[in-house]
């Protein structure tokens, strides 16, 4: 397993080299920062475009883009301080408000809550669900999970703010303050976190409470199962000890997976509430075509989700001993 | 006598519901593979319904000039005889109109018809491409193969937004690079449908190929591909003619699965203003989606209910008709019938 982990953490920096390089290249093409700089400065002279050009290394032309690559990733190994500025506005991309830091920051803060309020929630109703399968209450959990899950998120979460905010005027809107609101404020936030945070988390109740029960159906004809009612042992035990404990293995893979996606944001939940997360940075950085911003944004994501890839094949081994990494 | 009604009973037990009339003359009723999976799919309540709503919409879709009652861009009245824009629902608009004052109802038959296009053009492309080369790769193995199946797991692992957005700017900016002019005529505009279709084909067909290469994997180990290969068939024969056939339930599954995921995927997109724009004299279902957006800050909720509703509506039929589909293909879901 040693070994498996170390190959795979020797793969890690060169992936992220391949998806930084792949992704400065896409940018460079897709936007072009300099037709953009002489879009909105029309009457630029030439040095002026040089200048431009030297600063920000838009070389031109293939070996162009290797060469401003090759700056950029001098400069973002040399640590936050030393990042280029962001191309529209000259701004710093790791702290202040709108940084990387505090985009972050806020991303984790809504994820981290809905995750844990929606897995929980959802392992518990699929393992409920799943004691008498094709009764009642299996059929409405299953039914109502279905359901939600055909409901994409943006459907979901424009009609609760239309409901709760806007017609009953319950619950703020959108933000993560009022707006002019000054320093820290616990209860405020928390209001304004309810509605992106049950957006987020009837979706992935949704998700583990099928993907739950299914695990659990799946154990259920095992022989170990079997053997453990024959010696006598009580039901909760078998339950508990037994059945609910070996489907939840692949459920801690599946959420070592989301918690790796869950870095780049919640794009459509955050845009929709107004909620100056990872997605809205994201966002905000594509629609100015802006490398310098862009760029730590993936080495994050990528980073995440590298690394809990490699975290839920150790994790699956390591729960399941039939498993073998080599 | 008796004998021959034993005799029925035993080779068609299923066929209990036949009348005592054909067992007594000895008629045994045999039931192909595609009836018994006909008849799984319409046991399935959600999958029958669901076929019934989709048929009724698609005749409400294609027939629009009966049902659509304005034109794509019609006014529901023109602006001397009072104001039009964000009337709620009533006789003269059904769904209510939107900011320039078109009809909703009217729009929306129009836009599904624009989404379902879009929906069947990008699965259809996606899983062509990704049964080729999942068939490919899982026959092959070997480097092709390794390769492949990195590419689509880092591909997959990340956000699918971030995605998509980085990748439809890069296709769209690809015409500008020296010698890829040629990309833009066959892709088209970063704002056409076209485009839409080719960025959805690109991101579908790597599940599409993930799903049937593991379809390969498992069926090239039975024992009529090593009688096809002892027979002298060659790789090209036994994918065509072996194993595509045995894999079609699951492939066919993905391809309505994807269906949906490129309509929610256009809406998604349009949701963020970066979706395609079908020009003037038609409209998409994530054009109409759009408008929720601000529809619901303004509380003019007929913009969120209609659209969003239709979405949800197509969604969840198309679902159940997958997962009818996945249950008719699948003879060990027939309980032991």
């Amino acid at each position: 397993m040693a070994r498996f982990v170390l190959r795979r953490l020797i793969w890690l920096p060169v992936t992220l080299l391949i998806v930084t390089f792949l992704v400065y290249c896409a940018i460079r093409i897709g936007w072009d920062p300099l037709a953009a700089y002489m879009r909105s400065n029309p009457r630029a002279s030439k040095a002026k475009q040089e200048q431009y050009i030297e600063a920000n290394g838009l070389y031109p032309g293939f070996s162009g883009m290797l060469r401003g690559y090759r700056e950029w990733l001098f400069a973002f190994v040399q640590g936050p301080g030393a990042w280029p500025r962001s191309l529209k506005g000259n701004s710093d991309v790791w702290g202040g408000t709108g940084g990387l830091r505090y985009s972050m920051m806020n991303t984790l803060r809504l994820a981290g809550i809905a995750s844990v309020c929606g897995i929980s929630l959802g392992i518990g109703l699929g393992v409920l669900a799943s004691r008498r399968a094709g009764g009642y209450l299996d059929t409405a959990i299953n039914s109502s999970a279905f359901f939600v899950g055909a409901v994409p998120p943006f459907v979901s979460g424009v009609v609760l703010q239309l409901v709760f905010a806007v017609s009953l005027g319950w619950l703020p809107p959108v933000g993560v303050y009022p707006p002019g609101h000054q320093g820290f404020d616990l209860l405020l936030m928390l209001k304004h976190l309810i509605l992106p945070v049950f957006v987020v988390a009837i979706q992935t109740v949704a998700q583990y409470a099928r993907y739950t029960r299914a695990s659990v159906l799946d154990v259920a004809s095992s022989d170990y199962l079997r053997t453990a009612r024959a010696k006598g042992i009580p039901e909760r035990q078998v339950l508990f000890k037994h059945s609910v404990r070996n489907a939840l293995i692949p459920v801690a893979t599946l959420i070592a997976l989301d918690i790796g996606a869950l870095f780049g944001g919640l794009i459509i939940t955050e845009n929709i509430f107004d909620y100056p997360g990872m997605g809205q940075y994201f966002l905000l950085a594509v629609g100015d075509g802006d490398v310098f911003k862009l760029l730590p944004f993936m080495v994050v994501v990528t980073l995440a989700v590298l690394i809990f890839n490699l975290l839920a094949d150790v994790a699956y081994a390591y729960l399941d001993p039939r498993i073998r990494l080599d | 006598m008796i004998e021959q009604e034993e005799l029925a009973t035993a080779v068609a037990p299923a066929d209990a519901a036949a009348p005592d009339r054909d067992a007594q003359e000895g008629i045994v009723h045999t039931k192909s593979p595609t009836r018994l999976a006909w008849g799984r799919y319409w046991r399935h309540k959600g999958a029958a319904v669901s076929t019934v709503v989709m048929m009724l919409l698609l005749f409400m879709v294609l027939a629009t000039p009966l049902t659509a009652r304005y034109g794509v861009n019609e006014q529901v009245l023109s602006i001397q005889d009072g104001p039009n824009q964000f009337l709620a629902p009533s006789s003269v608009a059904w769904f209510g109109t939107d900011d320039i004052g078109y009809d909703i109802y009217s729009r929306l038959l129009f836009g599904i018809r624009t989404s379902l296009f879009i929906g069947l053009a990008s699965a259809i492309l996606s899983v062509a491409i990704g049964t080729a080369v999942g068939a490919f790769a899982g026959l092959r193995g070997g480097r092709f193969d390794d390769l492949v199946m990195r590419v689509t797991d880092i591909f997959l692992a990340f956000p699918f937004l971030v995605t998509v957005i980085i990748v439809r700017e890069f296709l769209g900016g690809l015409a500008n690079v020296k010698y890829m002019g040629w990309t833009s005529t066959v892709i088209g505009e970063k704002t056409s449908i076209r485009f839409i279709i080719v960025l959805f084909g690109v991101f579908g067909w790597m599940i599409v190929a993930r799903l049937v290469r593991g379809q390969v994997l498992s069926l090239k180990e039975r024992e009529y591909i090593e009688a096809a290969r002892a027979v002298g068939a060659s790789n090209f024969r036994i994918v065509t003619s072996h194993l595509l056939p045995n894999a079609i339930g699951p492939i066919t599954v993905a391809l309505t699965l994807s269906v949906i995921g490129a309509i929610v995927g256009e809406s998604t997109l349009s949701f963020f203003g970066l979706g395609p724009q079908p020009g003037s004299d038609s409209t998409s279902l994530g054009k109409l989606v759009e408008l929720s957006s601000s529809g619901a800050k303004q509380g003019n909720w007929w913009l969120v209910v209609f659209p969003c509703g239709a979405l949800v509506l197509l969604a969840l039929c198309i679902n159940f008709i997958g997962d009818g589909l996945r249950d008719a293909f699948d003879p060990k879901l027939d309980g032991g019938k």
